[in-house]
């Protein structure tokens, strides 16, 4: 059980004791949140001692009586509301005076809930369960709200290294150009140039890539359901990697014996094929291949096997999350962005599926992605 | 250039800026060798003594530059260190006044930072290494 620490602002000593009573056996169950609560309760038999003891370590509930000898609590309620940062517990105002007018300055005053005296146990209670219901949901959207601005922020942190890296290799082979002592070389001339083509080659798609993250995060994008042959899309993508894949003596293959049937958004698809086609070329052996498989029925099951240099265990467990790219002395020199296959995972799992696996260092490996033929509609966000 | 060839390591986990280094110090007339990292610069030292180092700072392990550098300067006589920094300023890790701080106790030599400019790099090797 947890223990939330009630404040209790009252000059009047029977009053305290009235209140001790009704909370200190009280828990509370609440809908839709966890845990159970219980009440611990501290007294103050005045505004400046109240302001004392939030000073010294802030409640999470202040019972605020209006009356009070010297400062009143709708003075202490006007400091509170000044407090930087903001207080981060919650005042039910308690008077014998209910009048609208006096609810009026509490509420604008920054007091959550009022309490006319005198009042019942139950009356007292049901207050500090709606009051303790509204804090702690204020609480957990605060945290759920810090954790996703952390984990932005952590990305963006990545996303600004991956940029000015090559951005600094290509400006260095610029600064190469222009200096005389090396500028006026033609091997270094086509060097700096070849090179620079490839790290700008990588940063575009970084960048195609990310957008391609965040249309699918953010669902800004509306998804379109429609009726396609999985094989027309297949064949589109195979298409586009041809070039690359004959530069290179690579033979990709299509095998779908039956038709693949499906409702899906076209772009999605797309972009898992033209991710996974392009790991097997680029993780290629010269002269390999790359096969294509696909099985249609309620689930659809797709599978880009290629003969490249494979992986081990160790780091195929590393797979599927941002920025994670394979450092050895083979992936060395294949520009990417390490962002493919986390698209790939998100957009498996917005189909109703799951991407996996199997590989073997210096013989290659197989991605298999099982979804459903029938996109489904819900756009869940995961968290991760 | 009188005498012997002098010759210069650098390290770095980025194969351009290897490359870079080799393009502009080989045309000074300087004879370079690369290491791709910490690891790769500490095998590469059993059996060379460079004239002086140029190393990155950001590598896998991000004081991997540090350690390599401490271990130059500990050599009889100590090498002179050139670390080349990636300032991250947007990020809110500041390699640069770490380095800049550490550098007396680690007596770096120099402290570059990213994409670094060739006048800039022959200006500190000629002050590092007179001939
Ligand atoms: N078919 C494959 N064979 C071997 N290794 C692979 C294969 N596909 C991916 N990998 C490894 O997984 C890592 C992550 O792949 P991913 O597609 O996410 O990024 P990338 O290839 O680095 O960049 P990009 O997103 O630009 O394709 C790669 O760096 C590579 O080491």
């Amino acid at each position: 059980m947890e223990t939330l620490r009630v404040l209790m602002v009252e000059d009047e000593a029977a009053m305290r004791a009235a209140v001790s009573r009704a909370l200190s056996r009280y828990t509370l169950r609440l809908p839709d949140i966890e845990g159970e609560y219980g009440f611990a309760i501290e007294e103050a038999g005045s505004a400046e001692e109240g302001l004392a003891r939030i000073e010294a370590s802030p409640p999470d509930i202040v019972l605020l009586d209006h009356k009070l000898p010297g400062m009143s609590g709708v003075e202490l309620l006007g400091i509170l509301a000044e407090k930087q940062p903001p207080v981060s517990f919650l005042t039910v105002m308690m008077t014998a005076y209910a009048t609208l007018e006096n609810a009026v300055v509490a509420t604008k005053r920054g007091a959550y809930d009022f309490l006319a005296k005198p009042f019942t146990p139950d009356e007292l209670r049901s207050v500090v369960s709606k009051t303790t219901r509204h804090l702690l949901l204020t609480r957990e959207t605060r945290r759920l709200a810090q954790e996703k601005r952390q984990v932005r922020f952590q990305l963006l942190s990545v996303i600004v290294h991956e940029l000015k890296a090559p951005l600094a290799a290509i400006e260095g082979y610029l600064y190469l150009l222009q200096d005389p002592g090396t500028g006026s070389d033609p091997a270094v001339y086509k060097k700096a140039v070849d090179r620079s083509l490839v790290r700008i080659g990588g940063m575009r798609k970084l960048i195609t890539d990310l957008l391609d993250l965040t249309r699918i995060e953010s669902g800004q994008k509306r998804r379109e359901l429609v009726p396609l042959e999985l094989a027309d899309v297949a064949r589109a993508a195979i298409e586009s990697v041809q070039p690359e894949a004959e530069r290179r003596g690579i033979a990709v293959t299509l095998h779908a014996p039956a038709p693949v049937p499906m409702v899906a958004d076209r772009a999605e698809m797309e972009i898992l094929f033209n991710n996974l086609l392009t790991n097997a070329v680029k993780y290629n052996r010269d002269g390999g291949t790359v096969t294509v498989r696909l099985t249609g029925g309620e689930r659809v099951r797709i599978e880009v096997a290629d003969t490249g240099i494979g992986m081990t265990p160790e780091e195929t467990a590393r797979l599927f999350h941002e920025f994670v790219r394979i450092k050895n002395e083979k992936t060395r020199n294949i520009p990417g962005s390490g962002l493919g296959l986390s698209v790939v995972r998100k957009l498996a799992h917005l189909n109703g599926g799951e991407v996996t696996v199997e590989s073997s260092p210096g013989v290659g490996s197989t991605f298999t992605v099982e979804i459903a033929a029938h996109s489904p509609e819900a756009q869940e966000t995961e968290p991760e | 250039m009188s005498g012997a060839q002098k010759t210069i390591l650098v390290v770095d986990d980025d194969e351009d800026f290897r490359e870079q280094m080799s393009l502009q110090l080989e045309a000074a007339g300087y004879n370079v060798v690369t290491a791709d990292g910490e690891e790769a610069a500490r095998r590469t030292l059993e059996d060379l003594n460079p004239d002086l180092a140029v190393i990155d700072l950001m590598m896998e392990h991000v004081d991997g530059g540090f350690t390599l550098a401490y271990r130059l300067k500990k050599r009889q006589p100590p090498v002179p260190v050139i670390m080349i920094t990636a300032v991250a300023s947007e990020t809110g890790l500041d390699f640069a006044s770490a380095a800049a701080s550490e550098s007396g106790w680690m007596r770096v030599d120099a402290l570059l930072s990213k994409p670094v400019r060739p006048e800039q790099l022959r200006r500190e090797i000629a002050r590092l290494l007179p001939e």
